[in-house]
């Protein structure tokens, strides 16, 4: 809502300057957005009459031109503009005027020709952002006056940014009545007296949708000048509040919106065919609207109909047949109320906000509507003649709002506001925003008036107190309350700390969009077919991830086109599986490494990182969460994953992540220069954690033995751990691979691993006799089952 | 006698200052004191003396002795001492080359400012909640008292995937979760991730928010401004003024937006906070009434209140961070600044 200062001061002119009353007004819930000079400062400019025009003998574009500016001489002047023409009163800066960047006018030569001052456009006054040509002056603007008189351009803009439950502010007398309470100042409307009929015409109104409508007003205006033209102040109050004059019609329904909040119509009297008829659409119906655009209405919208069907989208925008044009003499002024429920959201279906449904959605007076069409109709008689009929109003008063009396308790001021409110000022607040209130013993009960629709239970009388008390008074105390200890599980653990430790482990934390290209989730997971919004911000961002991986790899891109050579992002957040049952929402941890192990450094040759330096990091967190024993990694394909390079990881048989080398398609089609290793972990099994217990330890000393076999190649190590625990499972207390080694001295086929075995016994030193027979059981076992042999 | 003694001291103590090394010396000593040695000699002639002479002439050959043994010992000292001092300065490094191994990675921004947030609100009780991103209609709007028709919907430009089912808007729905969960007395907070449809330099799809909820039979509107006073001036470490202003949210009333004094100009007025003096951190209010009956909290027993804040804006004032896309391009350039 933008308004001009002066014209609220017409109503309330509290004696504070405009920073004060901008303040005033944020601190009342109406926030002002911005306070500008509605023209530039500017000076030196009065209203000139250009009295000759002659073509310049040196240039085609320039004229010359005799300007009566209301001096003691004639002025000769220079001018480029297309619109300057004998007759024409426009703003001329004389010589010595200054306009805005300090710009100032001096006598001067175009192209040989003395020129004494400057004929201005709206855009060089600061009026418009643009403007075609000189700013036209009425043919009555007095010349030599001073324009910022003439057009009182010593006014502000204020713009406020109103929430939704504020429509009974969107027009002049709402901000005036706030204005008026918060400094205890007289409200004064402007006077403008009835209209009488000097017609009868009338118009056969009916409402066949009374609860949408419960209130349909209107008049008969014939005989007005289809050549008049708004008159200047309407059109510098219409601009004030960023409205362009458009016509004498609309602007004066434009007006009255501004100025009471009523939103009207002024239909063309004559292209509309018999009474009008405030209906739902019917089924197929259609509408050109105003703007051009057709509409096929549905049975929900609300239309103002005559025999040829509907006319206008009520209380959205008029209909292009019967509007008013150039040559309209007789209208039909329409102002009425529209419930909010029947106009919400109806012009958003068609893709239309107006000025109208804007304020119709949030709530207009249902007491407005005579007096925004007397008001109007005196406009219409006083600009642009005519005469009217009589008013006519139909009404349901059963389905007018009824404001319903609220019960206000002291003790719930208190109790809500956490202080006492002086209770004097509680009746005198309540009156001055126009409430009925009566003191019922210690309390009240209170009847908002019906400009107001956001008050309905007690809170909202209660917000209306503190906001007229002064939000700033409001202490601010310190809640008490019963302490009570939280449960807290010892094995648990944190998200937190499961960053910490990949922080210390060289990664760093992204954060990337939950929504994701599609292209990009199918490659990586096509197996599975993701959520889809309806309405994407972008084609890139259009359906939820079901991993984490399409974010993180878009981040590695990113990175590695900005010269990045060495990657490790992690981040932890929501994955969106689509599951028979619903939707699966599951928090997970996912990682990413790309290039070298280590930082560039001395002393450290360059290797590029591996799977098993991923693994590091991920057994690292299993470990954290006490899970590293249990957790088991097995061999499998996953669609983003070289095949050979990736496992699942479970725990307790269920699977609780991937892990893996990205798949060398997935690389190329990301045109990654290498490629990354990537992990996810769902995070549930991680949180759980465990919680340590302690077993004895042994007071023998233990034997360590290191053994080294040769095995097939393709023997996965965890088969050869199992066989080898099962060997002598009574004393191993450790078993540990220490080298893996293949190539000079062990066949193609096969790997030598060398083992280091602990063992011991709580009760007892071992043998040698025991421990050689235990090694001894354990070759045999690899040797049987795995075919091991004992390498030299 | 006296003065070959004298002598052989004199040579003794030349050969010791003479010795390069440890052998060298040692040589020396053999020479002097071993088996064989000149002074050993001496002792050996002892017997020769009469038993007058032999006490007098012994000691003196013992004296002798003891300082032979005493510079070469000296001599032994030092040039151990030059020994170890070679090898201490072969073995000097260049302290300033950097340290080896892996470097620290760091926790994104929004991250750090949601774990201050928690830590502060955890000392009073809070506990940390979380809701689902992907929400139904009615814990999002329905029960937060935004019917369908409601005008405060056109301020959030919902994601949605069908007609009942969106992207959360805002972390409010987990207060509705909790408060369907749980009967007061209720302190808890829910950051997390919330999205609008609107990307321009100053709207990202995805943002943060953590919103706070106190439940309880005495929970004032006076209370919500001290524990807002409370976080705001713990978070940004300092003793800013914070103002709540009138302000509009269909779930709660009476409502405020919070405001912080600028922390940038501390209220003077700059470009941060546009020439006001103060920043826009939030909004805030007591629960509204309906907002308890659709979960079932009696209000005439229990009054509360919320709060819901931006976190990029906190990051965003707390590390002078100028560009909202930042937060999510994940710019290592940038990320390493959070270290």
């Amino acid at each position: 809502m933008k308004f001009s200062e002066q014209w609220l001061r017409e109503w309330v002119n509290p004696a504070i300057d405009n920073d004060t009353l901008s303040a005033q007004l944020t601190m009342a819930g109406l926030e002002v957005d911005a306070v500008s000079p509605v023209a530039d400062a500017f000076e030196g400019v009065v209203v000139g009459e250009v009295l000759q025009v002659e073509p310049h003998p040196d240039a085609d574009k320039l004229r010359i031109c005799q300007v009566n500016a209301g001096q003691d001489e004639v002025l000769n002047i220079v001018c480029g503009a297309d619109n300057v023409r004998v007759g024409l009163r426009v703003p001329t800066a004389l010589i010595g005027a200054i306009l805005a960047d300090d710009f100032k006018i001096k006598k001067s030569k175009l192209r040989g020709v003395e020129s004494f001052g400057m004929l201005c456009s709206a855009k060089e006054l600061g009026l418009a952002e643009n403007s075609a040509g000189l700013l036209e002056l009425p043919a009555d603007a007095p010349v030599g006056a001073n324009i910022r008189e003439y057009l009182q351009l010593d006014d502000v803009t204020f713009e406020l940014g109103l929430t939704p439950n504020r429509g009974d502010c969107l027009s002049i007398a709402g901000i005036a009545r706030e204005v008026g309470v918060i400094n205890h100042c007289a409200v004064t409307v402007p006077a403008i007296p009835p209209v009488q009929a000097d017609i009868t015409d009338s118009l056969q109104l009916k409402i066949s949708a009374p609860a949408d409508c419960p209130r349909y007003a209107g008049r008969v205006i014939r005989g007005i000048n289809p050549q008049a033209s708004t008159p200047v102040w309407m059109v510098e109050r219409l601009r004030r509040s960023g409205i362009r004059s458009l016509g004498v019609a609309v602007d004066i329904t434009n007006y009255l919106l501004l100025e009471t909040g009523q939103p009207m119509h002024a239909f063309d009297l004559n292209k509309l065919k018999g009474g009008l008829d405030v209906r739902r659409a019917r089924a197929g119906e259609t509408l050109v609207l105003l703007n051009g655009n057709t509409v096929e209405l549905d049975a929900e919208t609300l239309v103002i109909a005559d025999e040829h069907g509907p006319q206008a989208m009520a209380g959205v925008m008029g209909g292009a047949a019967t509007a008013v044009d150039n040559n309209t003499v007789d209208i039909f002024l329409e102002s009425a109320f529209f419930s909010p429920e029947a106009i919400v959201g109806r012009a958003r279906r068609y893709g239309l906000h107006t000025d109208s449904s804007h304020r119709f959605e949030r709530g207009v007076a249902h007491s407005l509507q005579g007096e925004a069409l007397e008001r109007a109709s005196a406009l219409f008689i006083q600009i642009a003649g005519g005469s009217a009929g009589p008013v006519i109003d139909v009404k349901h008063n059963e389905y007018l709002p009824v404001r319903k009396a609220i019960d206000l308790r002291r003790t719930r001021i208190k109790r809500v506001l956490g202080f006492d409110l002086p209770v004097e000022n509680v009746e005198d607040v309540l009156v001055r925003l126009g409430m009925q209130v009566e003191a019922v013993a210690e309390n009240w009960r209170v009847t908002p008036p019906a400009w107001r629709f956001d008050i309905s239970i007690e809170e909202d009388l209660i917000e209306e107190l503190m906001r007229i008390h002064g939000y700033d008074k409001l202490p601010g105390l310190r809640p008490t309350t019963i302490l009570q200890m939280a449960p807290v599980g010892e094995g648990n653990i944190d998200t937190s700390q499961l960053r910490r430790l990949l922080v210390t482990r060289g990664y760093q934390e992204a954060i990337t969009y939950s929504f994701v290209a599609p292209d990009l989730q199918k490659l990586l997971d096509p197996e599975l077919e993701p959520l889809a919004l309806a309405n994407p911000i972008s084609a890139e961002m259009a359906v939820m991830r079901t991993m984490l991986w399409p974010g993180l790899l878009q981040a590695l891109v990113y990175n590695t086109n900005r010269q990045q050579e060495r990657v490790r992002l992690f981040e932890s957040g929501l994955r969106f599986l689509p599951a028979r049952d619903g939707l699966l929402q599951e928090r997970v941890i996912a990682g990413l490494i790309y290039g070298d192990v280590m930082p560039e450094q001395w002393g450290e040759p360059a290797q590029r990182a591996d799977f098993f330096d991923l693994k590091a990091d991920v057994e690292a967190l299993l470990a954290l969460a006490g899970l590293d024993r249990e957790a088991r990694f097995i061999a499998a394909a996953h669609p983003a994953l070289h095949p050979g390079q990736s496992a699942r990881i479970e725990h307790e048989g269920k699977p609780i992540g991937w892990i893996g080398s990205l798949h060398p398609v997935v690389v190329e089609k990301l045109d990654l220069p290498a490629s990354a290793l990537v992990f996810e972990l769902l995070l549930e099994p991680l949180l759980r954690g465990r919680l340590p217990t302690s077993r004895e330890i042994s007071r023998f000393p233990a034997v360590r033995r290191d053994i080294a076999i040769v095995i097939e190649h393709s023997i996965q190590l965890d088969i050869v751990m199992d066989v080898a625990r099962r060997g002598a499972p009574e004393i191993l207390r450790e078993l540990k691979l220490f080298d893996l080694y293949t190539g000079k001295g062990i066949d193609s086929g096969s790997k030598s691993l060398a083992l280091r075995l602990t063992l011991s016994d709580d009760s007892r030193t071992l043998t040698d006799v025991e421990v050689d027979t235990a090694i001894n059981n354990i070759l045999t076992a690899l040797r049987k089952e795995l075919g091991a042999t004992l390498r030299d | 006698m006296q003065d070959e003694l004298q002598q052989q001291l004199t040579q003794a103590k030349a050969a010791a200052a003479q010795a390069t090394d440890l052998a060298a010396l040692d040589q020396v000593r053999v020479h002097y004191l071993g088996k064989k040695g000149a002074l050993t000699e001496h002792m050996k002639q002892l017997g020769k003396l009469s038993p007058d002479e032999r006490p007098k002439v012994g000691a003196q050959i013992n004296i002798i002795k003891e300082q032979v043994q005493q510079a070469i010992e000296e001599r032994k000292l030092a040039l151990q001492q030059a020994v170890l001092e070679a090898r201490l300065s072969s073995e000097s490094i260049d302290v300033t080359l950097p340290g080896r191994g892996q470097y620290s990675g760091g926790l994104h921004p929004v991250t750090r400012v949601l774990s201050r947030i928690e830590a502060l609100f955890t000392q009073l009780g809070f506990t940390v909640e979380e809701g689902p991103e992907v929400e139904d209609d009615f814990h999002n709007f329905e029960a937060l008292n935004i019917p369908p028709t409601h005008p405060a919907r056109a301020m959030h430009d919902t994601f949605y995937f069908d007609a009942g089912t969106l992207l959360r808007t805002h972390t409010s729905p987990v207060q509705i979760r909790a408060m369907e969960k749980q009967q007061p007395p209720l302190r808890l907070i829910a950051p997390g991730r919330v999205y609008r449809c609107d990307y321009d330099q100053t709207h990202s799809p995805m943002f943060h928010q953590v919103e706070g909820l106190m439940v309880d039979e005495d929970v004032s509107f006076a209370d919500l401004k001290g524990v807002l006073d409370d976080f705001l001036r713990n978070f940004f470490e300092g003793d800013f003024k914070v103002r709540f202003r009138p302000s509009y949210f269909p779930f709660t009333e009476p409502s405020a937006e919070v405001d912080v004094q600028c922390v940038m100009c501390s209220g003077r007025g700059c470009r941060s906070c546009k020439q006001t003096g103060w920043l826009e951190v939030g909004g805030c209010g007591m629960v509204h009434p309906h907002v308890f009956k659709a979960v079932g909290i009696d209000s005439e027993r229990y009054t509360g209140f919320a709060f819901g804040m931006g976190v990029e804006r906190l990051a965003m004032l707390r590390y002078g961070v100028n560009d909202l896309r930042l937060f999510f391009e994940n710019d290592l350039r940038f990320l390493e600044q959070f270290r």
